[in-house]
């Protein structure tokens, strides 16, 4: 069954709690935008939370230059949508290197177009809090995560040092070294961020739905052919699939799942029947069992 | 009304059968993908003793073992699940072996239910009490004990009796009402969410009805608060943001602003879906009040006819979490809420031992351990007792130069004694008193290490001053020692008092339009950040007397150098004990200087 509007209820007003504590509690907040469903969620919440007035903080957008193209005209929507002040930022230095994902392994392509770049536009702007949507049922390291987590200088997280995080009372001191990354979607599941969409009319982007799409096949995995940087094998024809997207991210790197699911009453139906571990279709992940725990220590989100 | 999401901690160690009973809850309510359940047929860890192509329901809960063995770390993990019934089940597991206390006590902080594991052929054993305490110290409403590995002891109900006898008299001493002994067999699924028919002598709940029954006590919502978190402001709008705690608001309702006991009446509740006529417990809203009475971030609103009266001494219960000790007389800052104030522990009453109950005198505490505590903030705070309501009975200490969380405060009561003071305000201010000398009150604080030239410099500075007409007093750390602060030795303990009671004294003496001297090593920078809290903006300076170790030691106007080395000085600052050098005090002095340049250069730069 989907959750209950009063499972969805309890998770938004802790959510927003959370929202409220990070503008108010920090010197410049901003909220990490990934233009994916939770993002869109967390947009919408942080919307809920500070009515009547606007949304306190800018909105950042990490851009790899390798995301879907129908997420960067979605990410022009929002910010009209929301009236937000949308930043976007590259990693120049990654791009005039022409690191790509097909020359640069993916973890190493990952760190220096997502990490870094991550790195380079909290340290420019002198953000000492981001507001992530991260939730603990996505993967074992995030699942031990606090919801107001310290980064060490240079984003560093340090699993092995968390502070303690007890009741609703969070902690939002740091050091100038220090910077804190915010979590309100912790207690989220997937099927929870679909129903809340469902039930909130919450607008999500049109990859997430099936669609006559271009595909080709690597190994088992579907990845869907946005544009021509995409090295095809000789000869090799993208085939047309009925495909949508479970998660969103750059697009050589996001597997597709075949599905009909067409709208977002569908997708909820499809959620609760297929019951595959969401991250299963992101190729980063399964490189190592702990790649997540890794990445994070580096200041990944 | 039942809440939709109950949050359950789990207690035990992976010997006791968690993850096969925890595995075993998630697979039998549908709660994990299906590929997961797949790869818990087909894989096995060595030394598995599951039947290939049954599951083994250790694999599902995160694999405690499996991170134990990687070195991945081991830490409080979240995971949810979607109970039979519709509600929403939280997961908080403490891993059972580092740092035991502090993690089950995370874990706990927000739990509703509590998981308590007993291996049935080993019994009630310590490490059941000390979950039994911790539970009961948190404040977890209701408490499963299950009585694992049934199976392996046929089922017998006499031992489980025995079991439930032992229980019952631990449950008194700790005052846990609401707890329910389950006999189970995780392993074979009896009694998880299954009713077992090998044990048809036992007619109580399975234990997935246990915890989906849970309803919170009627009794904890009578007494609605909202913790203001911000204030929200748009066109022709302000309003007070907060999460609504304890009980009900209604339209109408009469309020009171806490500490300043403003009053006001809800004229509006506001959320983006619509405007409501009352908001119950856990509801993020934003009031609006009539009349616009002032209320900041961290003030609380109550029932002005049901208000909790700010107080700013209490007694507390407190688990301590930081890895350095707690120290009496410093002063940490208190974090309940949205709310922040400085506070000092007053007074450690005792140290609980956690299996017995029993009572120790101490004057530290360590990281895992538990204690009673006087504690005094330095404005009054709107703290309930925890037993009554566990969101507003909470604090937090955090530590003031790491920034860490060091503590988990439950409170117990007010200390009455704090109410019968009040500020009285004289109209003859400092600045008055200070003009009438011609002068501007000051607090010139020099550190150092012992022998580096503090006194020297102090002596110098106040003739100095004294000739060019200026009232000025030095006080001297050895000085004060001989008085006002006798009764203090050199623990770390001593010192933070000994820098509060100058720093106090100071205060009245600037208050009295002096230019305050204050010659004392002061080591440690959380004590000098306190003293330096508690005068207004730009009154009081740091002032660093540089000098190196060896020339100090060369020095040794007092001798305490030499005693130092014979060892019969433990905690001299700088070879004992640690000194903190200030991070960014208003001026450094080269202490190895003229002494004449050294007071030129503080009258330059700080008067």
């Amino acid at each position: 069954m989907k959750s209950s509007s009063e499972i969805l209820k309890a998770l938004e007003n802790e959510s927003i709690e959370i929202l409220r504590e990070t503008a108010a509690a920090f010197r410049k907040p901003v909220l990490l935008y990934s233009i994916g469903k939770d993002s869109a969620v967390l947009l919408h919440l942080a919307m809920k939370a500070f009515h009547p007035a606007q949304i306190p903080f800018p909105v950042l957008h990490i851009d790899t230059t390798w995301k879907f193209k129908e997420m960067i005209s979605f990410r022009s929507e929002m910010a009209a949508r929301y009236n937000l002040n949308l930043l976007v930022h590259t990693n120049k230095d990654g791009v005039s290197q022409g690191v790509t994902p097909f020359n640069t392994g993916i973890s190493e392509y990952t760190r220096i177009m997502k990490t870094v770049a991550l790195r380079q536009a909290l340290d420019a702007n002198t953000f000492d809090a981001a507001i992530g949507g991260s939730r603990r049922d996505e993967e074992r390291s995030r699942a031990k995560e606090r919801i107001f987590s310290v980064r060490e200088s240079g984003h560093r997280w340090d699993p092995r040092n968390q502070r303690p995080e007890l009741w609703r009372t969070y902690n939002p001191k740091i050091t100038n070294e220090q910077s804190m990354r915010v979590f309100p979607l912790s207690d989220w599941t997937e099927l929870d961020i679909w129903s809340y969409i469902l039930e909130n009319d919450v607008p999500v982007n049109p990859l997430y739905f099936a669609k006559e799409r271009p595909v080709v096949f690597r190994g088992e995995q579907m990845i869907m052919i946005d544009d021509d940087r995409f090295p095809l094998i000789n000869g090799e024809k993208p085939v047309m699939k009925q495909i949508r997207f479970r998660t969103l991210g750059c697009y050589p790197l996001t597997a597709a799942v075949e599905s009909s699911a067409s709208n977002v009453v569908e997708i909820v139906e499809e959620v609760m029947n297929v019951k595959l571990s969401e991250r299963a279709t992101r190729l980063i992940d399964g490189e190592k069992e702990d790649s997540m725990e890794k990445k994070k220590t580096e200041g990944y989100f | 009304m039942l809440q939709p999401i109950i949050r359950l901690v789990t207690c035990g160690s992976v010997d006791d059968g968690k993850s096969t009973l925890i595995g075993r809850l998630l697979v039998e309510t549908d709660s994990v993908p299906h590929d997961t359940v797949a790869a818990a047929r087909n894989i096995r860890r060595t030394g598995s003793t599951v039947i290939a192509g049954e599951v083994d329901f250790s694999l599902l809960t995160d694999g405690l073992e499996a991170e134990r063995e990687q070195g991945i770390t081991i830490d409080v993990a979240y995971r949810s699940m979607t109970l039979l019934n519709g509600r929403r089940l939280i997961i908080a597991d403490a891993p059972g072996h580092e740092q035991y206390t502090r993690n089950m006590a995370v874990a706990a902080s927000r739990a509703d239910v509590a998981l308590v594991l007993v291996d049935a052929s080993r019994g009630i054993r310590t490490q059941t009490l000390r979950h039994l305490t911790i539970c009961s110290l948190m404040g977890v409403s209701r408490v499963a004990v299950v009585v694992n590995k049934l199976d392996a002891a046929g089922y017998s109900q006499s031992i489980y009796e025995e079991i439930v006898s032992e229980l019952l008299v631990a449950a008194n001493r700790l005052g846990i009402k609401d707890y329910q002994a389950i006999p189970v067999s995780a392993l074979a699924g009896d009694n998880v969410v299954v009713r077992s028919t090998n044990m048809p002598w036992y007619t109580g709940p399975t234990l997935l009805d246990y915890i989906q029954s849970w309803s919170k006590p009627e009794e904890l919502l009578t007494k609605p608060h909202m913790g203001v978190q911000l204030i929200a402001r748009a066109e022709n709008f302000r309003g007070i943001s907060g999460t609504i705690l304890n009980g009900t608001f209604i339209l109408g309702d009469e309020v009171v602003i806490l500490p300043s006991r403003r009053k006001a009446v809800i004229s509006e509740i506001l959320t983006y879906d619509g405007k409501l006529e009352r908001a119950g417990d856990s509801e993020a809203i934003t009031l609006v009040l009539e009349p616009e009475v002032d209320a900041t971030r961290g003030d609380s609103i109550e029932l002005a006819s049901n208000f909790t009266p700010p107080a700013d001494r209490f007694n507390a219960n407190i688990v301590w979490l930081g890895e350095t000790q707690l120290v009496h007389s410093r002063s940490y800052l208190l974090i309940s809420g949205s709310t922040q104030v400085p506070a000092i522990v007053s007074k450690i009453r005792h140290k609980v031992e956690i299996a017995t109950g029993d009572h120790e005198a101490a004057d530290e505490l360590s990281m895992n351990e538990i204690g009673v505590i006087e504690i005094a903030t330095d404005a009054p705070i709107a703290l309930t007792p925890y037993v009554e309501q566990r969101n507003t009975g909470c604090f937090i200490l955090v530590d003031r130069s790491t920034l860490n969380t060091v503590a988990a405060g439950m409170v117990n009561h007010v200390l009455r004694r704090s109410e019968n003071v009040t500020e009285h305000k004289y109209e003859i201010n400092a600045l008055a008193r200070a003009s009438q000398k011609n002068q501007r009150a000051k607090v010139i604080w020099l550190t150092g290490l012992s022998g580096s030239g503090k006194s020297t410099i102090a002596n110098e500075l106040e003739k100095t001053l004294f000739t060019s007409g200026m009232h000025c007093y030095v006080l001297d750390g050895d000085n004060l020692r001989m008085g006002i602060n006798k009764d203090l030795g050199f623990t770390r303990a001593d010192r933070a008092e000994n820098v509060r009671r100058v720093a106090e004294i100071a205060h009245l003496m600037s208050d009295a339009g002096l230019i305050v001297i204050v010659a004392l090593v002061s080591p440690f920078a959380s004590d000098r950040d306190s003293a330096r809290e508690i005068f207004e903006q730009g009154r009081f300076a740091e002032v660093w007397v540089k000098t190196p170790l060896e020339i100090c030691t060369e020095r040794d106007p007092k001798g305490l150098y030499k005693k130092a080395a014979d060892g019969t000085l433990p905690n001299l600052s700088g070879v004992g004990q640690e000194y903190e050098p200030p991070t960014s005090p208003e001026l450094v002095l080269d202490g190895t200087e003229l002494v004449s340049e050294n007071v030129r250069k503080i009258i330059k730069e700080l008067l």
